[in-house]
């Protein structure tokens, strides 16, 4: 799950991590509100979207006086902000983070995330501040510099200063620099984040080491024992038929072809979708129905797939094994009966009970196409939907 | 011979008393599969299907002299269970268990150092050695006993290889399920490893998907040290980046981790690489004939 800077920084401001003074804003009134009582010579007017890459589409803005605060906070609410992670349909700025000025005298980079080959947080820190640190990545990989944390003991201060001069941050400051990290890494642990990412970290002209930026990303798995996080949720950022299957825990991303696809475990669902691309089909979505699926769940699936107008068919695809094909053929047919189903639809049912669920759609009286493997079902529902 | 888990096994299922547990349990017995005991905090003395319940997995082991256990404790009390079964010295736990959180992990895989048990998942659907052992959520039916090693990251896709296998009388040894986590107790070189020691797996079969390097890795152990032929397939050829794909592993992040780079590891090892799991198990078949295999691994 996603947040917003505004919020990302509202949580570091409690683990005593230094980051600019500032809040949300929902209106030119209340930007200028805001400025008036930030008090700074300058103002930064920041469009808050679930979005990285908001500065180079022209969504954050300096501010020298309260007019100009009024025009800009104008200028972005309600505007469409096209950045390199929003894709070409942009996303509405509807909320405005206003934050005070302050000068900059150098960038880096800083993140906390899980290195999966050691099973463990790293810190990953550069002086290449402010830009794609894939770019960095790939131009200067000697500028990238990783602390690989022990979860026993957490982040140990002298990995923190070794990061922070490997950053070339001034020797004065990198206790200052160590501290905020330390702060950084509490967070993340506490609030169970999957990605933190602070870009740029800024060392200010008044020698002060702060978080200028903060992208926070949580573990969605974890999210039951934050129920401070979950409030954070903004449903505006999300896909509607995202948010509908996340509410019945089913796997689902939204995609721009035509083939609906209901598939029982990850690596099924995916490969159903590349099997429909590899005979020149496209697939609408990918869904996942997870391993503990009952009717009601895959009735919902079933609604969710069938409200995408692009849907011109739906190939279900499931091989049973904690999922039982019965509960799978119930909920397919409870679901068409419900909704009334319109396009062609192509089932393959292998696995635990299969008998049973091939049995149901039978006698359902429902228009079923029944196939025995995945490659022959891509292909007929394909030729269905022609 | 086969890996891991064999007809001496003997499983404790941890969380016995729940519904799923209850199914699968009923299930693992109908293969065969040993099941000695069951543990289910404050519910010692009941009995699941004939088999006793333990409060702790370390008296369950005693009475029973289990060396194996399988997890369906739900995810937020599943690293603590795992933990205990670790702490107990049983040799292999496998953990169902699906949505653990990520941190929770890093600590159960911290706690693992330097113990002796062998931890299978999570979120995975277990193992089969055919015809002897099943333990975890596979449809055990659809293997049968021969002489090819699979391993995958996805429960579905090791059916739907196992099943192309068996209707084209190709028998295994062992299917193993390593899960779709980001931090996982086995991998891909570990199953790797022990297939190739074994001495009735004849080839291998590796399923990976999208998200993390553990294919790549894979690929490179095999370049240098396998010496039996390796198909592949990788799942989410066609998956955005940026989105999770139901494994909470499943996902293509910073351009990283994508099936293109994967495909080309491993075909870069010598692994031929299937275009779509329809063919995972023709794939195979032609790589046996190749070989001079076909014949030896024919077991119907």
């Amino acid at each position: 799950m996603n947040i917003h800077e505004y919020q990302g920084k509202e949580i570091l401001r409690n683990y005593g991590v230094a980051v600019p003074k500032g809040k949300v804003a929902f209106s030119p009134d209340e930007a200028v509100k805001v400025a008036k009582e930030l008090g700074s010579t300058i103002t930064v007017v920041k469009a808050q979207i679930h979005a990285g890459g908001r500065g180079k589409a022209g969504g954050v803005k300096v501010a020298k006086n309260l007019d100009e605060v009024r025009a800009y906070a104008k200028e972005l609410l309600g505007k469409v902000l096209v950045t390199k992670q929003t894709g070409p349909q942009g996303k509405e700025v509807k909320r405005l983070y206003i934050e005070e000025g302050c000068e900059i005298k150098k960038e880096y980079y800083l993140s906390f995330i899980l290195d999966r080959s050691t099973s463990r947080i790293t810190v990953m820190g550069s002086p290449e501040g402010g830009m794609d640190i894939e770019e960095v990545a790939e131009k200067s990989p000697e500028k990238i510099f990783r602390e690989v944390i022990d979860p026993l003991t957490g982040l140990m201060p002298f990995q923190a200063r070794r990061l922070a001069l490997n950053m070339e941050i001034p020797t004065n400051l990198v206790n200052q620099a160590a501290k905020l990290m330390i702060g950084l890494y509490t967070a993340f642990v506490e609030k169970d984040a999957s990605i933190l990412e602070i870009n740029p970290l800024v060392l200010t002209e008044d020698d002060r080491i702060m978080a200028l930026d903060a992208k926070f990303n949580f573990d969605a798995n974890a999210l039951y024992r934050h129920p401070d996080i979950v409030e954070l949720r903004d449903f505006d950022e999300e896909d509607p038929k995202e948010i509908q299957a996340s509410k019945y825990d089913l796997n689902y991303v939204s995609l721009d072809g035509n083939i609906g696809c209901l598939v029982n475990g990850a690596g099924l669902a995916m490969a159903t979708m590349d099997t429909i691309s590899y005979y020149g089909g496209s697939p609408a979505n990918f869904l996942d129905v997870g391993g503990g699926a009952n009717t009601e769940k895959v009735t919902e699936a079933f609604k969710i797939i069938l409200s995408d107008p692009n849907v011109k068919g739906i190939f279900v695809n499931i091989f049973g094994g904690i999922m039982k094909c019965d509960v799978i053929a119930e909920g397919v047919v409870a679901a068409a009966k419900e909704v009334g189903l319109n396009v062609p639809l192509v089932v393959r049912l292998e696995g635990t009970n299969a008998k049973r669920g091939k049995q149901i759609l039978n006698e359902s009286g429902l228009n079923i196409i029944g196939t025995t493997s995945m490659a022959e079902g891509a292909q007929k529902i394909i030729e269905l939907v022609k | 011979m086969a890996i891991y888990v064999n007809k001496d096994t003997k499983v404790i299922v941890q969380g016995i008393t729940g519904d799923t547990a209850i199914f699968h349990t009923k299930q693992m017995l109908e293969y065969g599969t040993k099941i000695v005991a069951g543990v289910t905090p404050g519910k010692g003395g009941q009995v699941v299907e004939g088999v006793p319940v333990f409060n702790t997995v370390k008296e369950a082991k005693e009475a029973t002299g289990a060396n194996a256990s399988v997890i369906f404790v739900p995810a937020p009390f599943a690293a603590d269970a795992i933990m205990e079964a670790v702490e107990a010295e049983l040799e292999f736990t496998c953990c169902i268990t699906e949505h653990i959180p990520v941190l929770d992990m890093v600590k159960v895989k911290r706690y693992m150092e330097g113990k002796k048990t062998r931890l299978l998942g999570p979120n995975c659907p277990g193992i089969v050695t055919a015809e002897e052992c099943k333990i975890g959520i596979m449809p055990g039916y659809i293997l049968r006993k021969g002489h090819v090693g699979v391993v995958s990251r996805s429960g579905t896709l090791t059916y739907e290889a196992v099943l192309q296998l068996t209707q084209a009388g190709i028998g295994q040894t062992t299917a193993v399920g390593i899960g779709g986590d980001p931090v996982n107790g086995t991998n891909f070189v570990d199953v790797l490893k022990e297939f190739n020691e074994d001495p009735e797996t004849y080839a291998i079969v590796m399923i990976g998907e999208i998200g993390g390097t553990a294919e790549e890795e894979a690929a490179a152990w095999i370049k240098e040290n396998m010496t039996k032929p390796v198909v592949g397939f990788i799942a989410g050829q066609t998956a955005p980046p940026g989105k999770r794909m139901g494994h909470a592993g499943a996902i293509i992040s910073g351009g990283k981790g994508t099936a293109k780079e994967k495909i080309k590891a491993m075909n870069d090892a010598g692994i031929e690489v299937a275009p779509t799991p329809s063919v995972i198990g023709e794939t195979l078949i032609k790589v046996l004939k190749e070989k001079g295999l076909y014949e030896k691994c024919k077991t119907l």
